[in-house]
């Protein structure tokens, strides 16, 4: 047996009774990770088998036909979600990256704390307050809903997740970095530009993806703001546009003013149709929709990935 | 000796606050022209923030306050009639871990010279292979001056960062402990490089490696910490003299080890 300190222990018994816990422990863990993972598979395979046989070319290049008849797509939504989602991120992107710069250069000023609260703040408002909001102060005054107001309000909801997200990627990019260019005598902004947000490019970018994918999924917010409209089509007004000579500034005011659809609009509006074609054309949507999300997601990090090995030893 | 050497930094009385706390007290030294001024002394005496007040970073701590003067050529860097952007132009640095900026070798490089005006292309070309060959890179990096400065080694990409340094000819150069995250073998090449490098430049450098103060430096400052944890000149000498007779009890105690 054994001496000394551990005499008055019985070892073997202390290491089997270490291994079970062990075990036991391990197989918690096991029995979690799948539980977490279960729901997100199983949402994926039903709606790929609800969805999946109604998904054809037609789908995607057709606008909707009269309810209750047969055929059609959703052309009108992918091009709404597309269109409102570019607005967004024209608005959102900016002005996200260049508060998060703020707040990485002066981290402890009143200013960076009042953003980094009003940011929290803003990201916990509910998106159908964001909604109730662009209605007020977009669609009200302009007396009509509108793509512009759709994508303002998404921008509002980008906004906070791109700015932290920023911020915590910004805040990774070693402090040496940014001093060397200012020790060559380089300006804040040039080092900010040429320096830090290369240097912090792939998380930023994950960052804007997912915030890009958030606002693609929403649908309260443009209930109040895009409304929807099943013959939204870009190429008709380009085609209208060019055949009267009109200019790319006035198309593009003419697309903007229009009240506009999205997927996930769409797919609302269509699970609560009586008519079981629709209903099926909205787990279609739910599709497109979730392999959009899935997609961009998943390119960011692939993309990543690629991008790390190549500047990274 | 002394006396008869081309100066060109004075520091004067120069102290420096964190806040209300006092990290520098009252420090003189001169910097002597195509020499090798070394800092030595145990951590946080405040080598660091001596050498950033040489070329003004103290200005990006928020909060930090100069007292005293840093002359440049005989004029008061901390001047407020002087343009920070030229003294960090003449007063260049070189920091601990290697931070070359994520782009190619040669944009690293060129980086400095273009937010000068410097543009064209070919006179960028020959200053890019110029300020390589002086920084002992060029001939490893020739065939790929177009790849990720970040690929390098280590010890290449400190050469890289001393490359960036002077294609702007600055006339001192601030190393802050440049050899201190680097194998032995990148180490002496570093110290080899100080060594040409002296011919162009004065070069201050901070280590807490003595023997490497020992062998790259020409003159060496002792500092310490007093009670209120405030750094204070002990002594400033002949490196050689500062090493083999200490005038202080302090320094002695320092240099043999007994502390720090
Ligand atoms: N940015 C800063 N803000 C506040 N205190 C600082 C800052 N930088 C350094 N100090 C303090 O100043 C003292 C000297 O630091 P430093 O110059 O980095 O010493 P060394 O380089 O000799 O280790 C230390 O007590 C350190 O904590
Ligand atoms: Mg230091």
């Amino acid at each position: 047996m054994q001496e000394g300190l551990f005499a008055q222990v019985n070892l073997p018994k202390v290491y089997r009774r270490r291994r079970l816990t062990n075990n036991f422990m391990l197989g918690l863990t096991g029995i979690a990770l799948f539980l977490a993972i279960v729901p997100l598979i199983w949402i994926i395979v039903y709606v790929l088998i609800k969805g999946g046989h109604y998904i054809n070319l037609d789908f995607f290049i057709h606008l909707p036909r009269p309810m209750g008849t047969q055929g059609g797509g959703v052309l009108h939504a992918i091009e709404g979600s597309f269109i409102m989602v570019i607005i967004a991120s024209i608005f959102a992107i900016p002005p996200a990256l260049l508060a998060a710069f703020y707040l990485v250069t002066y981290p402890n000023t009143l200013l960076s704390d009042t953003v980094r609260f009003s940011t929290d703040l803003l990201a916990g408002v509910p998106s159908i307050v964001i909604g109730l909001f662009g209605y007020a102060v977009i669609v009200v005054p302009q007396k009509h809903y509108s793509a512009l107001a759709g994508g303002v309000v998404l921008a509002l909801i980008m906004l906070p997740v791109v700015i932290r997200s920023a911020e915590e990627m910004l805040k990774l990019v070693p402090s040496e970095l940014r001093e060397g260019a200012l020790a060559l005598g380089a300006p804040e902004w040039k080092t900010a530009l040429k320096v830090m947000l290369p240097a912090a490019a792939e998380g930023v970018l994950t960052g804007i993806m997912l915030s890009v994918a958030r606002a693609a999924g929403e649908t309260a917010p443009l209930l109040f703001t895009a409304l929807g409209n099943d013959n939204f089509e870009i190429g008709r007004f380009i085609h209208y546009g060019i055949a009267s000579h009109q200019s790319v500034i006035n198309i593009i005011g003419q697309i903007l003013s229009q009240p506009a659809d999205a997927l996930p609009l769409t797919l609302w509006k269509y699970a609560q149709q009586p008519y079981p074609e629709r209903v099926k054309q909205a787990w279609a949507v739910a599709l497109v929709l979730m392999l959009f999300v899935l997609t961009l997601n998943i390119t960011a990090r692939v993309w990543l990935a690629k991008r790390k090995s190549r500047i990274r030893r | 000796m002394q006396n008869t050497l081309p100066i060109k930094m004075e520091i004067q009385e120069l102290s420096v606050f964190y806040k209300s706390f006092r990290a520098l007290n009252k420090v003189t030294m001169p910097v002597y022209e195509h020499k090798v001024t070394a800092i030595i002394g145990p951590s946080g005496c405040g080598k660091s923030t001596l050498l950033r007040s040489l070329n003004r970073m103290t200005d990006l701590v928020p909060g930090a306050l100069i007292e005293g003067k840093v002359l440049l050529d005989g004029e008061d860097i901390y001047d407020p009639k002087k343009d920070v952007v030229d003294v960090r132009r003449r007063v260049g640095m070189v920091f601990q871990h290697p931070n070359p900026f994520p782009m190619s070798i040669y944009d690293n490089v060129a980086f400095g010279p273009r937010l000068y005006g410097l543009k064209k292309r070919a006179f960028l070309d020959e200053l890019v292979e110029k300020s390589l060959r002086s920084a002992a890179l060029w001939d490893e990096v020739k065939d790929k001056l177009h790849q990720s400065g970040m690929a390098l080694s280590g010890g290449q990409q400190q050469r890289l960062c001393i490359a960036r340094a002077i294609a702007i000819e600055p006339e001192v150069i601030l190393m802050d402990e440049p050899a201190s995250a680097l194998d032995p073998v990148a180490t002496l090449r570093i110290e080899e490089l100080i060594f040409q490098l002296k011919e162009r430049f004065s070069i201050v450098i901070v280590t807490h490696n003595m023997q490497q103060a020992a062998r790259v430096s020409d003159y060496t400052t002792f500092l310490l910490m007093n009670e209120e944890r405030a750094g204070e000149l002990i002594e400033f000498n002949v490196t050689t003299t500062l090493f083999t007779r200490p005038k202080d009890k302090r320094t002695e105690d320092y240099i043999t080890g007994r502390f720090g």
